[in-house]
Order: C-alpha cells, then sequence, then structure tokens
C-alpha cells in the first residue's frame, strides 16, 4: 500500500503541474469566479449559460475554446485517448493525476467532457476510419464540441423507450421527433442521436444510432430554464431531419449496444464536481457565527462535518482503489455509480445545512450582496439536478443491487411486447 | 500510487478466512453467547495463537512474527467477519501495541512474548464512570507504588492476566497527573466482577483495586497522550473489523432476500428491499476505502494516523450499524429471533461502536484533528 508517486508518475505531475501553473490561477476554497459559481453537474457535463445573458455566454465559450486549446496542445486535454487521433496515449493514473492537479485550478469545465469522455470513444469503437479520422483530433482541441441526444420526455431513467422516428428513405435517414435534457446543444457543433427505426421489434432492438451536424435543417434547440434560474439544458426538435446513411455507427437495430459504450464511458467520464463539498462548508463554518460563537466551535456542527469527511475522503480513496484495479489491467465495474449517488446528496446536504448557519441571511441569493459568494445557495439549486441528471439516485441504486451485488432484476412488462404495442401513458 | 494490499497479504487473508470458515462457525460463537461462564473460545484463541496470528505485527525478538501493520489489518477484517469471540483486540491492539510502543526494554521482554505466544492475555482500562472519558473523572489513584480504585467497564477483563490502566499520580485531577500503570491481575486486592454486555461473545467486568502493585509504562503524566495514540492505531484495526463484520451483515442479508418468497417474488426483487443493500453497498465500500487509507496511515507512521484512524472509525461504525440493523428488517420477523444470526451482527456492531469510545466521540476527534492540521 502506498500512496507515493512513482518516478514516472512522479514526471507525470510535475509536467501537470508546470502546464497549470503558466496557463492558469490557483482557485481559493471559496471562490467567486464564473466557472465556480456553477459546481458542475458531473454527467450532464455543460456549464449553465453564465448569468449576464448571451454575450457573456459567448465569451465565456470562447474562454473556454482557448484554454481548450492550450491544453490540448499540452498534451492533456485527452491523456487516454490513442496518440493517432491527439491524445496522449496515457493510462488511467495520469489521467487521474492530471484531474487532481487540475482540481487546484480555475479552468473552464463542461463543455468538452462529453464528446472527450463519451461520445470520441464510441466513434472509435463504432466508426469508419475516415470518420475517426475527421472528427476525433478537432474533438479534443474544442474547436467542434459534440453533445448527446439521448433522452427523450417519454424516455428518462428508461431510456430505451426513445420515440424519435428514424425512417429509411434511399441513402438517407430522416429523423422526425424530440430530444430533451442535453446539455449543451446550444453551443454544440454535432451530436449524436439514438433513434428508432422499427417501432414493431422489440424495444432494445429497434433503435439506430446517428451522428449528425447541428445545423442540419430541421433542427431546432430550445434552452430549458433550470430552478437555479439559469439554463445548459435545452429541448432539441427534429423536423423532417435528412441524414446520411454514412453517419449512422453501428448496424440498423444495434442501436441500443452503441448506446452502451456511450453509457459505459459514462462512469469513466464522470469528473470530481469542484465547488462545493467538504473543504467549503468547513471554511464556511470558521467565518459563520451562531447563537454560541462561531459554527466550527458548535458540537452539533461538528458532528455533521464529520460524517460528510468520511463520504468526501471515502469516495476520493474509492477512486484511488478503483485506480489501483485498473493499473492492474481489471476493469472497473458498475461500483462507480457510488461516486456520484453519494456526492449529490452531499452536496444537498451541505448547501442546505450551510444556509441554515447563515440563518435568515441564507435567504438572500444576490449577485452583488453575495453570501459567502453565494456558493451554497447556487449548490442548493444544482445539487436538486444533480441527484437526477446522469441517472437518478433511484437508477444508481438499481444498478448497484443489480450488476454488483447480483440481485433479481425487476419484473418487467416490457421485455417480450414489440414495441408499438407497449402502453405508454399520455405520452 | 498502489492502494491495495499485496498478493502476499491477499494471500494471508485467503488462509485466514478458510480457517476461521472452518473453526469458527456460528456454532462455536454461539457457545460463548448461551453459557455465562466461557468469556471466550479457548480452543479458538489457542488454534489462533500457534499460528502466530497474536505475534503478527509483534517483532520477531520479542517472539512475533515480525510482520507488519498491515498483516494485522488484514487479519482484523477475517476476525470480524467471523465474530470470533477471543480477546484479541483487547490483548493485541491494545496490550501488546502500548508495551510495543512505550515500553521499556526489559517490559518489552517480560510481556510480548508471553503475548505473541498467546499464553498470557492483556487489556486495557480507561473507564471509570458512564459517559465520556475525561481526565477529572479518572478517580484511580497510584501512590507509595500501590494502585487504589475502580475501572469499569474492562474488557476481556475476566480473562485477562494483565491490564493497563491510567491512574492519577498527583492527585490533581488534570491530563498531565495521569500516567500509565501496567497492572498483573493475579495478585491479592484485584477483585473483579462479571457485568453482561451487549454481546456477550464480546464480555466485560468491573474491577476494584486495593492497595495493587503496578509498574510505570511510559512517561510520567503522559497517559492521555499515550492512550490516544494507541486509540488511532486501534480505530484502525477495529475499523477493518467492522468493515469485516457489515459486509457479512450484507451477504447474509442478500442471501435471504434471494431465497425467501412473499407476493409470488423473491422478496430481493423489490426495489425497497434492492435499495436498502445498495446503500448498505454504499456504506461499506466507503467505510473499506477509509480503513484502507488508515492502513496506509498506520503502516506507515504517517502523521495522518489522527485524521485517518478517526475518518476510518467513523466510516466504519456508521456502515456496520446500519448493514446490522437493516439486515434484521430484510429478515423479518425471523430477523429478531435468537435461532436466526442477525443478533449477533447488531451485537457486535453497537459494541465495536462503543468500546473505544463512542462515535460521537470519534466525529469530535475527527474535527479536532482536521484542526489541528490546518493550524500546522
Amino acid at each position: 500500500m502506498d500512496f507515493n508517486d512513482s518516478q514516472q508518475e512522479a514526471a507525470f505531475r510535475k509536467e501537470a503541474r508546470d502546464f497549470l501553473d503558466s496557463n492558469a490561477e490557483k482557485r481559493s476554497i471559496i471562490s467567486d469566479k464564473p466557472n465556480d459559481k456553477s459546481p458542475q453537474i458531473a454527467v450532464a457535463g455543460a456549464p449553465e449559460t453564465v448569468k449576464g445573458g448571451k454575450e457573456a455566454a459567448q465569451e465565456a465559450l470562447e474562454r473556454a475554446k482557448i484554454w481548450q486549446k492550450k491544453k490540448a496542445e499540452a498534451g492533456f486535454a485527452a491523456i487516454l485517448w490513442p496518440k493517432e487521433f491527439g491524445g496522449y496515449g496515457g493510462s488511467p493514473i495520469q489521467q487521474v493525476i492530471y484531474s487532481q492537479e487540475e482540481h487546484d485550478y480555475l479552468v473552464p469545465s463542461g463543455y468538452f467532457e462529453i464528446g472527450i469522455g463519451m461520445l470520441g470513444p464510441t466513434m472509435m469503437v463504432w466508426g469508419k476510419d475516415e470518420d475517426k479520422k475527421r472528427y476525433l483530433p478537432k474533438m479534443i482541441t474544442g474547436e467542434e464540441i459534440w453533445c448527446q441526444l439521448f433522452s427523450e420526455p417519454s424516455a428518462g431513467s428508461d431510456l430505451a423507450g426513445i420515440k424519435m422516428k428514424a425512417e429509411k428513405v434511399g441513402d438517407e435517414w430522416v429523423l422526425n421527433g424530440q430530444k430533451v435534457w442535453t446539455s449543451g446543444a446550444h453551443f454544440a457543433d454535432y451530436g449524436m442521436i439514438v433513434a428508432r427505426s422499427d417501432p414493431s421489434a422489440l424495444k432494445h432492438k429497434g433503435l439506430t444510432y446517428f451522428y449528425l451536424d447541428m445545423k442540419t435543417p430541421g433542427i431546432e434547440v430550445r434552452p430549458i430554464k433550470q430552478i437555479s434560474g439559469t439554463s445548459n439544458f435545452n429541448e432539441v426538435f427534429f423536423n423532417d431531419v435528412r441524414i446520411p446513411d454514412s453517419q449512422r455507427l453501428g448496424g440498423e437495430g444495434d442501436g441500443w449496444k452503441v448506446a452502451l459504450t456511450t453509457l459505459m464511458n459514462e462512469r469513466l467520464a464522470v469528473g470530481d464536481p469542484p465547488g462545493l463539498d467538504f473543504d467549503q462548508i468547513f471554511e464556511a463554518t470558521k467565518e459563520l457565527e451562531v447563537e454560541d460563537g462561531l459554527a466550527i466551535k458548535n458540537s452539533e456542527v461538528r458532528q455533521k462535518m464529520a460524517d460528510w469527511y468520511v463520504q468526501s475522503r471515502g469516495l476520493q480513496y474509492t477512486k484511488f482503489r478503483s485506480i489501483t484495479a485498473l493499473s492492474k489491467g481489471q476493469t472497473p465495474g458498475p461500483e462507480l455509480s457510488i461516486s456520484k449517488l453519494v456526492t449529490a446528496s452531499k452536496m444537498q446536504d451541505v448547501s442546505a445545512y450551510a444556509l441554515e448557519l447563515m440563518d435568515s441571511a441564507g435567504m438572500v441569493h444576490h449577485d452583488q450582496n453575495p453570501v459567502l459568494k453565494n456558493l451554497f445557495q447556487n449548490g442548493y439549486f444544482f445539487s436538486a439536478a444533480m441527484r437526477i441528471a446522469g441517472g437518478t439516485d433511484e437508477v444508481l441504486r438499481n444498478i448497484i443491487a443489480e450488476r454488483v451485488l447480483g440481485l433479481p432484476q425487476d419484473e418487467r412488462a416490457d421485455k417480450k411486447v414489440p414495441f408499438n404495442e407497449l402502453p405508454s401513458g399520455k405520452n | 500510487m498502489n492502494f491495495d494490499f499485496s498478493d502476499d497479504q491477499k494471500l494471508l487473508r485467503d488462509q485466514a478466512r478458510k480457517f476461521l470458515f472452518d473453526k469458527c462457525d456460528r456454532k462455536s460463537v454461539r457457545t460463548i453467547l448461551d453459557d455465562d461462564q466461557l468469556h471466550y473460545h479457548k480452543e479458538l484463541w489457542s488454534q489462533i495463537s500457534e499460528m502466530g496470528w497474536t505475534g503478527t505485527a509483534i517483532p520477531e525478538e520479542y517472539g512475533g512474527l515480525g510482520l507488519g501493520m498491515l498483516e494485522l489489518c488484514v487479519i482484523a477484517e477475517e476476525l470480524g467477519r467471523s465474530l470470533a469471540p477471543t480477546p484479541f483486540s483487547s490483548s493485541i491492539y491494545l496490550f501488546a501495541e502500548f508495551i510495543k510502543n512505550y515500553g521499556s526494554e526489559d517490559q518489552k521482554k517480560k510481556f510480548l512474548p508471553l503475548i505473541a505466544s498467546g499464553e498470557k492475555i492483556g487489556t486495557f482500562a480507561l473507564s471509570e464512570t458512564n459517559g465520556t472519558p475525561k481526565p477529572s473523572n479518572v478517580k484511580t489513584e497510584y501512590s507509595s507504588e500501590k494502585i487504589n480504585g475502580y475501572k469499569s467497564p474492562v474488557s476481556d477483563g475476566e480473562t485477562a492476566d494483565y491490564l493497563i490502566i491510567a491512574a492519577n499520580s498527583d492527585n490533581k485531577g488534570n491530563r498531565s497527573s495521569l500516567s500509565l500503570y501496567i497492572v498483573d491481575l493475579h495478585q491479592d486486592g484485584v477483585s473483579k466482577t462479571s457485568l453482561e454486555t451487549i454481546d456477550p461473545t464480546r464480555p466485560a467486568c468491573s474491577i476494584k483495586f486495593e492497595n495493587v502493585k503496578a509498574e510505570l509504562l511510559g512517561e510520567q503524566g503522559m497517559a492521555w497522550d499515550m492512550t490516544e495514540n494507541i486509540f488511532n492505531r486501534a480505530a484502525v484495526l477495529y475499523s477493518f473489523e467492522q468493515v469485516g463484520g457489515a459486509q457479512v451483515s450484507l451477504d447474509e442479508a442478500k442471501k435471504y432476500s434471494m431465497e425467501r418468497f412473499a407476493f409470488g417474488r423473491q422478496i430481493g426483487s423489490f426495489q425497497a428491499l434492492k435499495h436498502k443493500m445498495a446503500d448498505m453497498y454504499v456504506k461499506i465500500e466507503l467505510a473499506r476505502s477509509n480503513a484502507y487509507y488508515g492502513a496506509w496511515a498506520l503502516s506507515t507512521d504517517s502523521n495522518e494516523l489522527p485524521v485517518a484512524a478517526a475518518g476510518a472509525r467513523v466510516s466504519a461504525s456508521d456502515a456496520f450499524n446500519y448493514a446490522a440493523k437493516e439486515n434484521i428488517q430484510i429478515h423479518g420477523g425471523v430477523g429478531f429471533t435468537w435461532d436466526y444470526d442477525c443478533h449477533l451482527f447488531y451485537r457486535r456492531s453497537k459494541l465495536l461502536s462503543l468500546n473505544i469510545g463512542s462515535t460521537r466521540q470519534w466525529k469530535e476527534n475527527l474535527i479536532s484533528n482536521l484542526e489541528k492540521r490546518n493550524i500546522v
């Protein structure tokens, strides 16, 4: 058991730190820098449109692209990707080392993770050579941003319930329907989409997977305003959107299999959301006063803090265990699902408790007059979304129960019936 | 980074698991549970000792195997899984660690070989009153080379040959008036009274001392510091026992939920139960990871130990308490019968989260150590 870096790891860490030192600013524990205002929703990825409207959002996007280009040139943008597509050809340990180091700096996040973490790896498995050459390098440099068009109004936790129609007409496919919760669709250049190509087949059999240009005629993106008052998710409408058959990934009817490749990578792409964890509330309790003095001196506060500490560090050390397994050639399994499950609820509890400690000042959520830089007010809203995005708490518990513990699956009404004969309620 | 046990340590774990599976089944645990007169499983204890487990982390020159604390962590987890009714933790995590870390050369030579061989059993006692121990409520005194006073509860006190206690050496009742003393329990003036505990497989007694001979351990006036350090070390080891017990609680809940049918289905197919078991799993994995971190700090003598040990203990107590109580819940009615084993884990989980200080106390330790670390 050894926490120290090996010689190569230490060298890599130094390389990463040197790059960050000369290109980015260190973050403070409670920070008011723009990208800290929105603790990143781990899976959903894209940051909220910055308060201040379209211009500010556009500016933030430009900053992110400049940063991503630098990061790509230094080799750190896609550490796990093979060199032929512009990656670093590195190991999971190196990815972890880089992420650990980057965590201490203020850098844009939430624009490129879905592409590099999930969609790129899907194209590597299922795409044609010319597609990989054309699209993957620009995904890394941030020149082209990708979004994931999976969820629909009636296909959320039950993702395979997708209704988006894909009809083959000659050498083309015609898409009609609606996607929802699409992070970053409002600034994405390309997307990957799963659609139903055969409604008379069984639910999981009648799907086909494509990629497409977000500027294709017939696509309309409408941002969804969230409880935080800002938007990073969208509804995306498809009206007779025509795409060539050459943009299909995998065979007709293989869409679910291809989607699983994307979803398997989702667990690996889950980052440590910066900005709201034990360290932040620990700092806050040193500033906030309760009835008998500083919050940190209050025994009830201390008891609660200890619980959050062991959750926070327990997750960090669980990650170290997974990485160790990975470096020994074992595959990390669905046990990584615990990360988001614990993190989201912890963030919600920490935020709500911090607001309690502020007493009535906790009501204030004001940009010009923020209390502790609005961190906990923002977290209060974000965490509610985080418990749902990228797999709800309940879905994650099912995954743990079924795939890790091997408990029986739920009885299902949709396994043996053609999709178009399934009961579907109002939607 | 390599955040895992070595292949040799895993081999040791497999051997220990197989051995305890054979020699420490539930029937042998229950012989101690059901018989008031039996305080530990003597046969198991001598087998464990013969294999050298008792001397795992004791240097070879003092009769031990000279392996490290990581190996002891591995064994602790297996003892926790099997609910082994032995005084292992009192004698090894506490008594031996006190002597190893603070004993004089003569004391090490005298006590460690006897403890390593399992021939003698040692334990430790601090508490005298109900509630959180603090320097001002230690009334036991040392004067004119004699101990007078009272300790309760003393874990494994009935079986122990030696005891380390904290006593006042100058009557001021503050932290620096407390020193540690080694007491041979086989002498006049020592009177033991058995106490039933919430887990009779881990017994305790109270002990009265009247003009009892004792020898100083470590530096005078340093009882509290030494105890904190040894409790930190023991907390890591106990956290492995707790993780082991929690894991078996989950395994048995799962097994039962797949065998038992209701409404025409395995009860393990109901989400209400699946989610409960998923929550057990999450707590156990977090506890295991915190315990690993504690093991690392313990084995490297890191100055992270106070934080790492408290984190391991808080997390492991939470996991085992939760897993043990929800295991009963998943079993339904049979879960609270004497015949089913659920209560063995329910008992053990609570006892282990109290024996070297409550979870409440350890949460306080954790935060105060984090504050200290921040200042440094």
